[in-house]
């Protein structure tokens, strides 16, 4: 408990929890970029509390708050550009905004609209969310090596927790990076907790980014509440990944202060000391620190983002109230490009039991 | 995708070459047919690549398509899956062989919580046109898990096609729809039936048409249904009726899912009778759900129950007694006559 999220010893980490520089920045990292690693950071905390009040009132479904998570997720969706592909696991609320997803989008996905997927105006090159723990590796693994067989300098990044990696796929996904040399960055979102399995439990590796080493791939350790240190190794590794120098395995230690998701309740299973521990180190504070620290913020500053952050925040939500639902012949618009002939009556009576269901909708 | 161009090394010579095929060339002629045509395929896999394949249908293509667009993967089938989904959300057209269908469970995951679901989870954003070959089926003395036929489990699943050969002529032209078609694909390959017989193919890029029935044979007092190996049995046993004055239709499914009930319904009404034969273990096989489908649709036409012959509900038995498990010409002959006995 006392050696919380303890980082190994060549560990990324220029700003400590206190906002204290441990090493000089990067010089990828300006004032301005800080500036607007904090913007996202405060934007994605205020939404996140909004939507897990909105599943507390019935208005959207199970939802995987992100809370603590905003550095890890910021870093990555500044590291990547904009013809790179995103493969998310279902936590990436930051990156995905960052990608062009609007936040009302994200609302109508885990409010049980498929529609939130389309990606509209964003990149829609980027996979969706990812439920299937680990799956998500694989597939970047492939989208790696069409980029490979094609010849791009381009990369993909893919998240998973760290209790994805104990699944196959994350292994057999860095393997094959380690073998064919490919423009594979995964970034494990090391948040101490796999629902109610804590990190000791899931391997008896001494950190996750040692995985990389069996796949003849490069690993690194970040602090990942360290928005900086999350941004200068995803940006390193994908440029090494863009100029051909292969897969980068990255641990970014982190801490899951929320509960998995809305269904569930980490009191149960985890200590309110442990937890208390974890929002001394959490990656908001720590950067609204630096800045005031070095004289790039200020109280003023401070409650004009709130407020501003809180009405993009509502606007969102307003919009995503206000959707129209999806017809009911939609559910059959997308199993093929074109419904089988076999399905053609299904189809109907699917339309005729909705019809007759009336404005009836299944709420939360 | 606008890059595919890059991938046009060949040059795309469309000679129309007649040949005369096993089963397992005509896969090898599609492939090449396919790769040919389109620079986006690319075939994966287990050994297809120098070795190309351990039944030989992937021979060839990596001398002629290089090792860019043919890949020997480490061995994972969830790996070979897996990346054939993310792949194929990138433009490309992964033909992909699990080298046994014993082996695919590994690769089951992506099948059906991706392959099957990305075009209705984006909503039309990102779709999955992907092939993924198995050889399956029993009867040719290999070890344990290189005989099954599992196929229900697929035909199961909404979003994906299952497909199913039975000659060389099938394999060619339903095998280069499959890549072309849109959509993730099971292609299972009845193994036994490989090198059975040889058929003249005409290599000319034409594809059969998918969730489509072949009518092999007509008459008109009864019905067999089947597909895969068990096509051959079934035409054998209807040429035994046919001695006996008994003329039967003679369907090839050929399109598991989604299935061409029109075709079956069609027939079963002309005729009043109808035996199904299948491979694969009896409990919720395919065969058990075209039955269902057939009393729902043809009742006033029947003449007698719907007849299953299939596998037993216990695992492929070793070598030695595999052929007591497999359908034999006999007993569909003798189930035949049974539904023939309803007045």
């Amino acid at each position: 408990m006392n050696q919380l999220l303890t980082l190994a010893a060549n560990a990324i980490q220029f700003i400590d929890s206190t906002g204290q520089l441990k090493h000089p920045l990067p010089a990828s990292v300006n004032e301005s970029l800080l500036l607007e690693f904090y913007r996202t950071m405060v934007l994605i905390r205020q939404f996140d509390k909004k939507a897990v009040a909105l599943q507390r009132t019935g208005q959207l479904g199970t939802y995987p708050s992100c809370m603590g998570q905003e550095a890890f997720s910021t870093g990555i969706g500044f590291a990547l550009k904009s013809d790179d592909v995103f493969v998310p696991y279902y936590r990436d609320q930051a990156t995905k905004y960052l990608r062009g997803v609007k936040l009302h989008q994200i609302l109508q996905l885990w409010g049980g609209d498929e529609r939130g997927n389309l990606y509209e105006g964003a990149a829609i090159q980027d996979l969706p969310d990812c439920v299937p723990i680990a799956t998500q590796i694989t597939h970047a693994a492939g989208i790696a090596t069409a980029m490979k067989i094609r010849g791009e300098h381009r990369a993909v990044v893919a998240t998973c927790g760290e209790g994805a990696t104990s699944r196959g796929d994350f292994y057999e996904s860095i393997n094959l990076a380690g073998v064919w040399h490919l423009p594979l960055v995964v970034v494990v979102n090391n948040n101490q907790w796999a629902i109610s399995v804590p990190r000791r439990l899931q391997t008896g590796a001494e950190t996750f980014a040692d995985k990389a080493t069996s796949a003849g791939i490069k690993g690194v350790q970040v602090d990942g509440n360290d928005v900086a240190a999350v941004y200068q190794a995803t940006q390193h590794a994908l440029n090494r990944a863009r100029q051909g120098k292969g897969g980068t395995l990255i641990e970014a230690v982190t801490y899951r202060l929320g509960d998995h998701t809305t269904a569930d309740d980490a009191s149960r299973y985890r200590s309110a000391a442990e937890l208390n521990q974890a929002w001394e180190l959490e990656p908001i504070k720590r950067l609204q620190a630096y800045l005031h620290n070095n004289a790039l913020w200020n109280p003023e500053k401070e409650l004009a983002l709130q407020a501003e952050s809180k009405a993009a925040v509502e606007k969102a939500v307003d919009t995503y109230l206000g959707l129209a639902p999806q017809a009911p012949n939609e559910m059959f618009e997308y199993l093929f490009e074109e419904l089988p002939y076999s399905m053609h009556s299904q189809k109907e009576q699917f339309i005729q039991k909705a019809n007759s269901m009336g404005g009836q909708r299944h709420g939360h | 995708m606008g890059t595919n161009e890059k991938l046009n090394n060949e040059t795309s010579g469309s000679v129309c070459e007649t040949k005369v095929v096993t089963m397992v060339e005509a896969v090898n002629a599609a492939l090449h047919r396919a790769m040919q045509n389109d620079p986006s395929v690319v075939v994966l896999g287990e050994d297809v690549g120098t070795n190309g394949g351990v039944f030989r249908a992937t021979v060839g293509l990596k001398d002629a398509f290089g090792c860019k667009r043919v890949m020997d993967t480490p061995l994972a089938e969830t790996l070979i899956a897996g990346i054939s989904v993310g792949m194929a959300t990138q433009g490309l057209k992964p033909v992909a062989e699990i080298q046994f269908m014993g082996f695919i469970y590994a690769a089951v995951e992506h099948i059906i919580s991706h392959a099957a679901r990305m075009r209705n989870r984006t909503r039309g954003r990102l779709h999955c046109p992907m092939v993924l070959r198995a050889p399956y089926g029993g009867g040719i003395h290999a070890p344990e898990h290189h005989s099954e036929s599992t196929e229900a489990l697929f035909a199961h699943i909404p979003g994906i096609r299952v497909v199913v050969p039975s000659s060389p002529t099938r394999a060619y032209g339903l095998l280069l729809s499959a890549i072309a078609d849109p959509d993730p694909v099971i292609f299972l390959e009845p193994k036994r039936i490989y090198r059975m017989v040889r058929q003249e193919i005409k290599d000319n890029g034409e594809g059969l048409p998918l969730d489509t029935c072949f009518t092999l044979r007509q008459g008109n007092d009864l019905t067999l249904i089947s597909w895969g190996a068990m096509i051959h049995e079934t035409l054998q046993a209807a040429k035994l009726l046919e001695a006996k004055g008994i003329y039967a239709d003679v369907i090839d499914v050929a399109s598991l899912s989604p299935i061409d009930m029109e075709t079956l319904i069609a027939s079963v009404q002309k005729t009043g009778r109808c035996v199904i034969i299948q491979e694969a273990a009896r409990h919720c096989g395919v065969a058990s759900d075209i039955s269902a489908n057939l009393s729902e649709t043809c009742l006033l036409h029947l003449q007698a129950p719907i007849f299953r012959v299939t596998g037993y509900d216990i695992p492929m038995p070793y070598f030695k007694n595999e052929h007591i498990y497999m359908p034999s010409v006999n007993e569909i002959v003798e189930t035949a006559q049974r539904a023939l006995e309803y007045a």
